[in-house]
């Protein structure tokens, strides 16, 4: 870990011009950035903490959504009865994920910033991109078995590591923001992460000194809900393949389907031509096979991942077949 | 009291207490659950103690070319930069007896620490670590034990790595039954709550080390060994150890950097690994292929049994994954071969790890009697009670005890065995598929001499002292119940005291 100063802020203002200057960085939870830290693969001189600013609130909005905090630890998200109510994909995503303790620190808006878990982006004597920008990809001719059949590029092919983002996708969420001259956004989740392209480093549309401030979430979609994780342990481990779902169906025919899903892509991946292929379709194997080839449209396997196409595909199948049985 | 020769019924044979078998608390129970077991890596020397980071090759195989610890020697609080240019020079052994660290340029294996930075604190020592540049020169390897079976070789182990009595080839090609099937295992790795840490200090030419070591008669051995120094001035202290699995069998090179860097320093210094260098700098299992052949006649009788099995290890290394050595005695058969073959690698020592054998071998022998009791259409159960052997079949002595027979049929009857249905696939517990399967298992028993103190005090206290370890077993609280039974006390008069290789 190398020396940093730090500095509780205690207004978003603050905190957002803080955060702005050269080798800042924010800590909430700290869950993912302190590991990164003591591995030397973040090497910030600055550390803003935002524990203290009043982001904990998950609030009704007008709508009938949800407006969550971006400060709301995993653990409370998780346990809201309006969530559990009315999001159950977003509760059971969250429930999927990392361990008790992490959740009970883990925050929101941290979820949505934790970075990959690539072997080789954790190894500082290893090439990577996303750490080192131009030091070479070691994951694309070497053990790739958990990373990205779409959505990579020649430099990365890492996959983002969060199941509330899986969830938070389906669900249509935005996220909200504002910056040091109290300028608000309102990011649709789908626009928030980037695909790695040529500057895998850079994983977010956020500006420097951009704060989320919460995650907003609309009604709930008409639908069964369903989170399906599929992964090496059954507890306190990545997702291999994960599917956040919302269908609609009755008398055997599918309404409208929302497919999310974690583990494939550097980013939460839906492919809305895929969900309109179930559209008025019967509930079959053969409108299941139809919308997982357009969800893998351009999937590819680097050696050690190519059993993640056939994975999806048989997930996938499987969770329509749950949420279609009547 | 020495017990070197049968000694007729006594107190433990006899139970009159009925202290033994029954459940107790565990005796350090409280202790660890409060915080107050204080395991190596915990003990206190004082503010002159200083802190060590391992830093461990980034290659499989190779020399380092330069390596560049000038940033680490001017970082803040660093005193001590080892390398294999200043290390001192060391015995040398196979794991089992030594474990020299720092020796040379020469990169065996990814993970082989290569610089042991020692500061003021643990995060200097940590961050400066990072400051080590090391430029390698690679070189070829053979890291995989798929591309090592063309040189893989008879190993010299702990038990003979072949045995074959009567035909096997013969009777297994006459077979009117033949089942030829190959299993692989993956390589595996301990991950114990506590890793591998040490606290060494030099009292003038005595070394005392507080590592967590699950054997310390023989790591005393090695420590002298490997620093050429009388065994006598080694003390290794290990009362509480947060699981070992197999890895702490043997000094690793926590204890040995700590002790070298101790007296170079000549103040205690304190290292521990870190989870990543528990997987490379101390041992695991090895990966296994197996090949398991059965010749039977048509009601299931064995006629042939064979089982080849290849695992891997540091080129330099003898130990080999023993699974085929309970194929040597748990079925019957008149016609047997079993063989073991090395691949001599460039990868981590692999060495013993939670039940080294059985836990793969079993593995494959068992499945293959599965398929071929699904060959012959035989009940599972029936197959192997067809196939007990009345003595041992290869030492051709009996056993001293054995009861899988009343176990398979206690077994039967507890599990509704009549109820299961052959065919799988078939049965339905709400969304699962479930089924009834059986496998058996025998484990190797080794006995050996062993010693221990026992102190009766005025305060009607029995003080019982040991040199062995409780690897979170709950060793402490059996020997405990074993002195009550033993010396007519009731529990709470005894107190076992563990892990000091003062201790008998």
């Amino acid at each position: 870990m190398k020396a940093f100063t730090y500095q509780r802020a205690n207004s978003l203002t603050e905190a957002a011009a803080a955060s702005a200057k050269p080798g800042a960085t924010l800590i909430a939870g700290g869950t993912n950035l302190l590991d990164l830290m003591k591995l030397q693969v973040e090497t910030p001189n600055h550390l803003v903490d935002i524990n203290r600013l009043p982001l904990d609130k998950i609030e009704d909005t007008p709508e009938g959504g949800l407006r969550i905090g971006a400060m709301v630890r995993n653990s409370d998200l998780a346990a809201d009865p309006r969530v559990r109510n009315r999001y159950g994909v977003l509760s059971r995503a969250l429930l999927s994920g990392a361990s008790a303790q992490l959740r009970n620190k883990a925050t929101t808006g941290g979820n949505l910033l934790q970075r990959t878990r690539c072997y080789y982006f954790y190894d500082v004597t290893k090439p990577c991109n996303k750490r080192d920008p131009g030091s070479g990809c070691a994951a694309l001719g070497g053990f790739n078995r958990i990373h990205a059949i779409l959505g990579g590029s020649n430099q990365c092919i890492a996959v983002n590591p969060s199941d509330m983002a899986v969830a938070m996708r389906a669900l249509d969420a935005q996220v909200g923001t504002i910056d040091a001259k109290n300028v608000t956004r309102a990011i649709p989740i789908a626009e928030f992460h980037r695909l790695p392209g040529d500057t895998p480093q850079i994983e977010t549309t956020l500006k420097p000194g951009e704060i989320i401030t919460a995650v907003m979430l609309p009604p709930p979609p008409m639908g069964k809900q369903i989170y399906r994780k599929v992964r090496d342990r059954a507890s306190y481990a990545f997702a291999l393949v994960s599917v956040a779902a919302i269908v609609d169906a009755a008398g055997g025919k599918v309404r409208s389907a929302r497919l999310a899903f974690g583990g494939l892509a550097p980013k939460p991946w839906r492919v809305a031509p895929a969900e309109e292929r179930a559209v008025g379709a019967s509930a079959s194997e053969s409108t299941f096979d139809a919308v997982a080839s357009g969800v893998l449209d351009g999937a590819r396997g680097y050696g050690g991942n190519d059993f993640k196409i056939p994975l999806t595909r048989r997930t996938l199948r499987a969770v329509l077949a749950e949420a279609t049985l009547t | 009291m020495e017990m070197n020769a049968p000694v007729g019924s006594n107190a433990l044979d006899v139970g009159a207490r009925g202290v033994v078998g029954k459940p107790v608390d565990r005796v350090d129970g409280r202790l660890k659950v409060t915080g107050g077991a204080r395991y190596a890596y915990e003990m206190e020397q004082g503010p002159k103690t200083a802190y060590g980071f391992v830093v461990d090759a980034s290659i499989g195989k190779g020399r380092i070319k330069s390596i560049d610890t000038g940033a680490a020697e001017r970082a803040p609080g660093v005193v001590l930069v080892l390398t294999y240019r200043n290390a001192p020079q060391q015995g040398r052994g196979n794991h089992h007896v030594a474990h020299p660290v720092l020796t040379s340029p020469e990169v065996l294996y990814y993970g082989l620490p290569v610089a042991f930075v020692v500061a003021e604190t643990f995060e200097e020592a940590r961050a400066a670590a990072y400051l080590v540049r090391v430029n390698y020169e690679r070189s070829p390897g053979r890291f995989a034990l798929r591309g090592g079976l063309d040189q893989a070789r008879a190993p010299q182990g702990f038990a003979p790595p072949d045995s074959a009595v009567g035909d096997f080839a013969g009777a297994f090609a006459a077979a009117p039954v033949q089942l030829d099937v190959t299993y692989t295992t993956p390589l595996q790795s301990q991950a114990m709550m506590e890793p591998h840490a040490t606290l060494a200090i030099w009292d003038g030419d005595n070394l005392i080390l507080h590592t967590s070591n699950q054997m310390l008669n023989q790591g005393r051995d090695a420590v002298a060994r490997t620093l050429g120094i009388p065994v006598e001035k080694v003390r290794l202290i290990s009362p509480y150890i947060g699981g070992g699995f197999g890895s702490k069998l043997w000094v690793n090179a926590d204890a040995i950097l700590a002790a070298i860097a101790a007296r170079q320093l000549n103040r205690p210094v304190k290292t521990a690994l870190t989870r990543q260098q528990v997987f490379h700098v101390t041992t695991h299992r090895s990966d296994t292929i197996q090949r398991i052949r059965l010749g039977t006649d048509r009601n299931g009788r064995i006629l042939a049994i064979g089982h080849d099995v290849f695992s891997g290890n540091l080129w330099s290394e003898q130990t080999y994954e023993g699974a085929a050595l309970q194929t040597r005695t748990l079925y019957a058969g008149d016609n047997r071969l079993t063989r073991h073959r090395l691949a001599l690698l460039d990868i981590p020592v692999a060495s013993s790890m939670r039940a080294p054998g059985e836990a793969v071998g079993l593995l494959a022998l068992e499945c293959a009697m599965d398929e071929l009791a699904e060959k012959l259409d035989l009940d599972p159960i029936e197959l192997r009670m067809r196939n007990e052997p009345r003595e041992d079949p290869e030492k051709h002595i009996p056993y001293s005890s054995r009861h899988l027979i009343p176990c398979f049929e206690e077994g039967a009857r507890r599990f509704g065995w009549d109820r299961r249905n052959q065919k799988p696939g078939q049965s339905r517990d709400g969304r699962w598929l479930v089924g009834m399967g059986v496998a058996a298992a025998t484990r190797g028993n080794t006995l050996q001499l062993s010693k221990a103190n026992v102190r009766l005090g005025p305060d009607g206290l029995a003080v019982v002292r040991m040199a062995m370890t409780d690897i979170g077993t709950g060793t402490s609280t059996i020997l405990t119940q074993i002195a009550a039974e033993m010396l007519g006390l009731p529990t709470e008069r005894i107190r076992v005291e563990l892990g000091d290789t003062n201790f008998p």
